[in-house]
């Protein structure tokens, strides 16, 4: 079950509106390596892990990118806050405006909508654990990208705490990556489809 | 609408909330590390005691029964909203 906080991870500011930033910024909303596919992925992956603390990571990190989630959405909203069509139309995003107005909706910087296609599950431990470390790495990146896009201090701070947690989940990811290898040599499991079988029997 | 002191207070349970965060994800591949549990369960009652004295200003912070009590009317209902405050 989850539970919902009244409250965002993180404090979400902006000095002004902006919409041509907003229009990029909504890659971490629903682009293929944003907040929301982070979220989906990891949770998703849980069912396939082996070990208690690696069920719980991916627990934890799941949980905590649905609230950066929540993150990116307040900040596209205070991004268009009181837009007008004309705003839309110079920022190039006359498209959100007539299919959406100020509703946000799940898309890339390039208009294309959120797919499935952007969550892998192997339902491998190794193969998906190592796939989460790329899937930060690559949000990092983005961030990166994001950050040298924008002037704004206020939307600079909201991105530099949303880069530095991609770096701590890649870190975490990379640790529960040593113990679900170290579990597999240790008590001599081999992969054998979806469950951990001891060597001989 | 001027929500400064509400934004303040919340920001104090943020940073609180923050180091719980990072020390919970720590202890998820550290699990044996006592100096870092000591920390996370000093993290839990600096944000119980936090939480309560938000919630008695503004209101529960979780629904489903899982915040503080509600003042009438029904708290858990107004605004503002994360992402209008």
């Amino acid at each position: 079950m989850w539970i919902y906080e009244k409250k965002l991870e993180h404090p979400v500011r902006v000095s002004c509106p902006d919409v041509k930033f907003a229009k990029m910024v909504i890659t971490q909303y629903g682009g293929p390596d944003g907040e929301l596919s982070a979220s989906l992925r990891y949770l998703n992956q849980r069912y396939s892990m082996p070990t208690d603390n690696a069920k719980a990571l991916l627990t934890d990190i799941g949980t905590e990118e649905l609230a950066h989630m929540e993150m990116i959405a307040a900040l596209v909203y205070k991004l268009t806050d009181g837009a007008t069509c004309e705003d839309f139309k110079e920022a190039g995003w006359e498209g959100q405006f007539v299919q959406h107005d100020h509703g946000l909706f799940w898309t890339d910087a390039n208009g294309v909508p959120w797919s499935a296609k952007y969550i892998a599950c192997l339902g491998d431990p190794i193969t998906d654990l190592v796939e989460n470390m790329a899937a930060e790495q690559k949000a990092r990146t983005t961030y990166e990208h994001l950050i040298a896009c924008t002037d704004d201090p206020c939307v600079k701070d909201t991105l530099r705490f949303l880069w530095e947690r991609e770096v701590v989940h890649f870190q975490r990811f990379g640790e529960a990556l040593n113990e679900v290898q170290e579990w597999m040599c240790k008590s001599k499991h081999v992969w054998c489809g979806h469950e951990m079988r001891k060597e001989g029997k | 609408m001027n929500c400064e002191k509400q934004f303040m207070m919340l920001k104090r349970l943020q940073e609180m909330e923050f180091v719980a965060i990072e020390l919970n994800l720590y202890l998820d591949t550290h699990p044996c590390d006592t100096d870092a549990l000591n920390d996370y369960n000093c993290a839990v009652e600096a944000i119980r005691k936090l939480k309560k004295e938000y919630e008695s200003e503004y209101g529960p912070l979780m629904n489903f029964g899982m915040g503080g009590y509600s003042k009438e009317p029904w708290q858990w209902a107004m605004g503002p909203w994360p992402w209008e405050l």
